[in-house]
C-alpha cells in the first residue's frame, strides 16, 4: 500500500529585501496511513512552514520553490485551488497552538462544529447538531448540549483544545496536523489531551503528525520521528531508535539537552543556535555547533541516507561511525 | 538555622464583584470570595531553593505577587529577616525589594519596549542605590556580562533580541541590586527547547556565586527536578505537601502530588508509568471548602475526608495533607 502522505524535495523561500530566506530545505519523509509522526526540532527549524507547505498555505513572500507533497496517490500541487479547499478540514485536518484563538469568538463552540457536519457532509441542521453532540461526546466534552451553547471565552484552555480535536475530527480526516497541541496546557490537561489524540487516532485510522519541541510528548504517543534542523532533515526513525540510539550529533544534542524527571543525569545545552537561514552557506547547517564537523561538511550538504531498518540520517561523521572509517 | 523568609497562614481573598455580588449584598448574605491563597505557610532558607508547584489557578503566582506586596495579602504573616512584609509602608516596600526582585513569565511583556537593555538593568539601580550615573552603566554591563549579553547586545532594544536574550536581560534585572531573594515565577516556560536548559543553568550559576535564595514558581516539574532543593506543592489555594526535592520525586505521597508527577510526559518511550489519575476538573475557589480539597476527584477518598486536613510531618522534612497517608 502507498503512504498516505510522501514530501519529496521540498523547498520553501520567503524573500526578503536582504535575500532568500531558505526556511524548509530539500526535505523527504513519509506518513505511513493510521502513523503517529513526530516533527521536531527547536524554533526556527521549519517545523510549522512545513506544514503550511503540506496544506499550500504558503502565502506571499513565502514559495514553494520545488519539491512535490503527495497526499493519498495525488499530488497536491495539481489540484486547483477549489479542490484543494476540500482536502483541507476534511482529509487533512489540523490543531493549532492556541485553540482559543483559533475558535471563532462570536460564535457558540457547537454551531462551529455543526457547521462543518453542514458544509462538508451536506447534513440537515438536526441531524448535523446530533453528530455534533456525538462528537463532543467523543472528545469527553463533560454535560455536551450546555457547552455545545457557549463561546470560546467560557471554556477553559483544555477544553477548548478539546473543541479544537473535535473539529478537526469531525470530517474523519485521514492525516490530522497537530501544531504544539499541548503546549501552554497544565500537565494534567495535557496529558489527557495527548491520551486522547492517541486513543482517537487510533479509532478513526487517522495519521497524527505532530509538531512540537517537546521531546516528552513526542516518546509519549509517536511511533516515528522526524527531526529537523534549520530547515532541513536531519534524522528520520522510529521512537525507539531516537531516544535509544539517535544517529545525527543533532539528535543526540537534542535528547541530551532536556532536563529529565525521570533520571538524574547531566543536562547540557545544544551549543550555539540555529544558523540564519538568509543565504546559509552550502553543506551541513548543524556543521557551526557540532563537534564533529570535518572539511567536508562544509563544502557539502550530507543526503538523507538508510542507516537500516526504517532509519535515515544526513550526517557524514555517522556514515564513517557506521563503517569505521572515523575514528569516534 | 533560621529560615530567610517565613511565610505563616498566608491568605488572599479576593472579593467578586459585579451584579451579582451588589444582590447578595442587599440580601444580606455574607461577602463572596475567591480564595486563591487560602492559609499558606513555609519556609525558604538562606541560599536555598524552594520550589511552589501547581496547576494554574492553585495560587501559586498570587503567593509570588504578595511576597512582593503587589497584592496586600487579606491576612497572615511573610517575615524577611527582621522585617514583616505584610505591615511594610508604601516607602518601606520600595526599600525591600532592592532585596527582593522577581523574574516574570512573559520575556517580552515585562521589558520596557522603549529603553535600551542597559538602561532597563539601571533603572534598579537608580532606585535602590547611590550609585552615580557612571558606576551604574558599569554595574549593569558587568551584570549583563554574568547573564551571557554582552556590551554589543546591552545598547540594543528589546525588540532586536531573541527569547532567550530577553529573558537573560530580565535575569540580569532582577539580579543588579544583589538581591537576597528572587522570586521566579515561571521563567523557563516561554522558551523553547534548547534554551530552557541554558537558562536552567544560569540560574543555578548565579544562585550559587552570590548565594540568592529562590522562590521558583512552575508547572514544570523536570526543570523543578534541575532547580530546587525543595518542593511546595499547592492545590486550589492550599499547600498540600513539601518536602526534598528528590524525595518527593522518588516517592510522591499525597494523592495530588503523585496525579502530577504520573502526568508528566517523559523523554523514553519505554518508560513505566504510574497510572494514578484524578477524576473531574479542579473546582471552583469560590466555594468554602472543608476537608480536603482534593476529595471530589481522589480516588482513595474515604468519609473521613471531609474533616479538616492540616498539613502534618510524615518524616523529618516531610509534611503532607492527606487523612490516608
Amino acid at each position: 500500500m502507498t503512504n498516505l502522505l510522501d514530501v519529496a524535495d521540498l523547498t520553501v523561500h520567503f524573500q526578503s529585501d536582504a535575500g532568500a530566506i531558505e526556511a524548509v530545505d530539500h526535505i523527504n519523509f513519509s506518513i505511513r496511513r493510521g502513523e503517529v509522526v513526530g516533527l521536531v526540532g527547536e524554533s526556527g527549524s521549519g517545523k510549522s512552514v512545513t506544514s503550511f507547505a503540506i496544506l499550500r498555505l504558503i502565502r506571499r513572500p513565502g514559495e514553494i520553490k520545488s519539491g512535490s507533497v503527495r497526499f493519498d496517490g495525488v499530488d497536491l500541487a495539481t489540484l486547483s485551488e477549489e479542490q484543494m479547499r476540500r482536502i483541507r478540514g476534511a482529509k487533512i485536518a489540523m490543531i493549532s497552538q492556541s485553540p482559543r484563538t483559533a475558535l471563532n469568538p462570536v460564535i457558540p463552540v457547537g454551531k462551529q462544529i455543526s457547521r462543518l457536519f453542514r458544509l462538508h457532509e451536506g447534513l440537515s441542521a438536526r441531524v448535523a447538531e446530533k453528530r455534533m453532540l456525538d462528537m463532543l461526546d467523543l472528545v469527553r466534552i463533560p454535560d455536551p448540549r450546555r457547552r455545545a451553547g457557549q463561546y470560546a471565552h467560557q471554556l477553559s484552555g483544555g477544553m477548548c483544545q478539546r473543541i479544537m480535536i473535535a473539529m478537526a475530527l469531525a470530517t474523519s480526516p485521514r492525516l490530522l496536523i497537530a501544531d504544539e497541541p499541548t503546549t501552554g496546557l497544565d500537565v494534567s490537561i495535557a496529558a489527557r489531551i495527548l491520551d486522547l489524540l492517541r486513543e482517537l487516532g487510533a479509532k478513526t485510522g487517522a495519521a497524527i503528525m505532530l509538531i512540537t519541541h517537546d521531546l516528552g510528548v513526542v516518546a509519549e504517543i509517536c511511533d516515528r520521528v522526524v527531526v529537523m534542523h534549520a530547515g532541513q532533515v536531519v534524522e528520520a526513525a522510529p521512537v525507539r531508535s531516537i531516544f535509544h540510539a539517535p544517529a545525527h550529533p543533532y539528535t543526540r544534542a537534542l535528547v541530551g539537552s532536556i532536563p529529565r524527571v525521570d533520571r538524574d543525569v547531566a543536562m547540557t545545552p545544544i551549543p550555539g543556535s540555529v544558523p540564519s537561514l538568509l543565504n546559509p552557506p552550502p553543506g551541513c547547517r548543524y556543521v557551526s555547533r557540532c563537534d564533529h564537523a570535518t572539511d567536508q561538511c562544509r563544502v557539502a550538504r550530507p543526503p538523507l541516507e538508510s542507516r537500516g531498518q526504517d532509519h535515515d540520517v544526513a550526517c557524514y561523521y555517522d556514515i564513517g561511525r557506521q563503517t569505521g572509517g572515523v575514528a569516534a | 538555622m533560621t529560615a530567610l523568609l517565613q511565610v505563616r497562614d498566608l491568605r488572599m481573598h479576593f472579593p467578586l464583584g459585579g451584579i451579582g455580588a451588589l444582590l447578595s449584598q442587599l440580601r444580606g448574605e455574607p461577602e463572596r470570595v475567591v480564595r486563591a491563597v487560602d492559609s499558606v505557610s513555609f519556609d525558604v532558607r538562606q541560599g536555598e531553593t524552594l520550589a511552589l508547584v501547581g496547576e494554574s489557578g492553585c495560587g501559586k503566582s498570587t503567593v509570588a505577587r504578595c511576597l512582593l506586596r503587589l497584592l496586600n495579602p487579606s491576612g497572615g504573616s511573610m517575615r524577611f529577616g527582621d522585617i514583616e512584609i505584610a505591615k511594610l509602608d508604601a516607602k518601606a516596600v520600595q526599600h525591600l525589594r532592592r532585596d527582593i526582585q522577581m523574574v516574570f513569565q512573559d520575556p517580552t511583556a515585562s521589558l520596557n519596549p522603549r529603553l535600551r537593555v542597559s538602561s532597563m538593568v539601571e533603572e534598579p539601580l537608580m532606585l535602590h542605590t547611590d550609585l552615580g550615573p557612571a558606576e551604574r552603566k558599569q554595574r549593569a554591563l558587568e551584570v549583563l556580562e554574568e547573564v551571557g549579553l554582552g556590551a554589543d547586545l546591552a545598547e540594543r532594544y528589546p525588540h532586536e533580541l531573541s527569547g532567550g536574550q530577553r529573558q537573560r536581560a530580565n535575569i540580569a534585572r532582577a539580579v543588579a541590586t544583589n538581591p537576597r531573594f528572587v522570586v521566579l515565577d515561571e521563567p523557563t516556560s516561554a522558551l523553547d527547547v534548547s534554551l530552557r536548559s541554558r537558562a536552567i543553568l544560569l540560574l543555578e550559576a548565579l544562585r550559587e556565586k552570590h548565594g540568592m535564595s529562590y522562590l521558583f514558581i512552575s508547572h514544570d516539574l523536570a526543570t523543578v527536578k534541575y532547580l530546587a532543593s525543595r518542593v511546595a506543592v499547592m492545590y486550589l489555594g492550599v499547600i498540600v505537601e513539601t518536602g526534598a526535592t528528590h524525595e518527593i520525586f522518588a516517592k510522591p505521597l499525597h494523592p495530588y502530588t503523585r496525579a502530577l508527577m504520573a502526568a508528566v510526559p517523559v523523554p523514553d518511550p519505554d518508560a513505566k508509568r504510574d497510572s494514578f489519575v484524578l477524576s473531574g476538573e479542579i473546582p471552583s475557589p469560590i466555594e468554602r471548602h472543608t476537608g480536603c480539597r482534593l476529595r471530589g476527584r481522589c480516588p482513595l477518598a474515604k468519609p473521613i475526608c471531609a474533616e479538616p486536613v492540616p498539613l502534618r510531618e510524615v518524616a523529618p522534612g516531610r509534611q503532607v495533607a492527606c487523612h490516608m497517608i
